[in-house]
């Protein structure tokens, strides 16, 4: 098999906020009923985290689970172990109605980090990122500038962003414009 | 700017977060149903100086489509629900009622 290479092939826009290539992760979007105990366990087994409320992550280093809509989770787990984790989703969800989908290499991983990331993120997208309604362990869905993102908080100066592959070069560019006009100061 | 609270995943969705989808509560007039009644169905719309009832898509969010009142006149918004819904909600048709006595809206008042 061909080597595996993330679209923006690690690069890293340094400055006070720097925008950075997070490489790739293992993503997997799984469809089905949230409240069905198997489909709860076999996340957990597979990531090793807890089951995330409404809007929420939970994330620890590269395995996680996210919750995108109420009837998704976007599962992440190590690139390598991607494969694996998709049959091991097959095997425990067997005769159920579900779905589960390798998007791995549809998909790009960004990371935002420097002291004003929260406002060079806010910048680009409605969604309220206030301190106070967005922290550790939320999760949106919304856009940035003119694509479809969702971001996160991995620590309290870093932000992870992920986007369609196809429109990651743009939103990297966009994250270096938005770093590089440097903070607002509004938060 | 709009901001709708999308019912599904409690957030508060900025416009440019949502698609438009057009007048609630239609009631589908197919195979078997009058011109009239079919006409009514494709073209007649609602179009409202006040309290409107509208479907909206939380399209870059979790997807779902929702229901919305709100007027037209001032942008207020009286609420949302989900779209699983034939007619508002008497929550909804209270918190209008206080605010906008009087209020008629195609068949619901």
């Amino acid at each position: 098999m061909s080597d595996a290479i993330s679209a923006l092939q690690g690069r890293t826009t340094l400055g006070e906020v720097t925008i950075r290539d997070a490489g790739l992760r293992g993503m997997i979007t799984l469809r089905g009923d949230l409240s069905n105990t198997k489909l709860r366990a076999i996340c957990k087994k597979i990531t090793g985290q807890a089951f995330p409320e409404k809007v929420k992550i939970a994330v620890d280093s590269e395995a996680g689970i996210a919750w995108m809509s109420p009837d998704e989770v976007l599962v992440m787990v190590p690139y390598a172990q991607v494969t694996d984790a998709v049959a091991q989703i097959d095997a425990a969800l067997a005769g159920q109605h579900y779905l589960a989908e390798n998007v791995s290499d549809a998909r790009a991983l960004i990371h935002v980090e420097g002291a004003f990331a929260r406002e060079v993120m806010a910048k680009l997208t409605p969604a309220d990122l206030h301190p106070d309604s967005f922290g550790a362990s939320d999760f949106r869905r919304s856009h940035l500038g003119q694509v479809a993102a969702a971001f996160w908080m991995v620590d309290a100066d870093t932000f992870a962003v992920v986007c369609f592959r196809s429109v990651a070069d743009y939103v990297h560019d966009l994250l270096v414009a938005s770093a590089k006009a440097g903070p607002v100061g509004v938060f | 700017m709009l901001t709708l609270q999308c019912p599904y995943c409690g957030v508060q969705a900025d416009e440019t977060d949502l698609h438009a989808g057009g007048q609630a509560h239609l009631k589908r007039h197919g195979p078997g149903s009058s011109d009239d009644q079919f006409e009514d169905y494709m073209f007649v719309r609602e179009n409202p100086k006040g309290v409107h009832f509208e479907r909206w898509r939380h399209a870059y969010g979790c997807g779902k489509w929702f229901l919305a009142a709100r007027c037209t006149a001032t942008l207020e918004v009286f609420g949302t629900y989900p779209a699983q819904t034939t007619e508002p909600p008497q929550e909804i048709r209270d918190r209008i009622s206080a605010k906008r006595p009087g209020w008629t809206w195609g068949d619901f008042a």
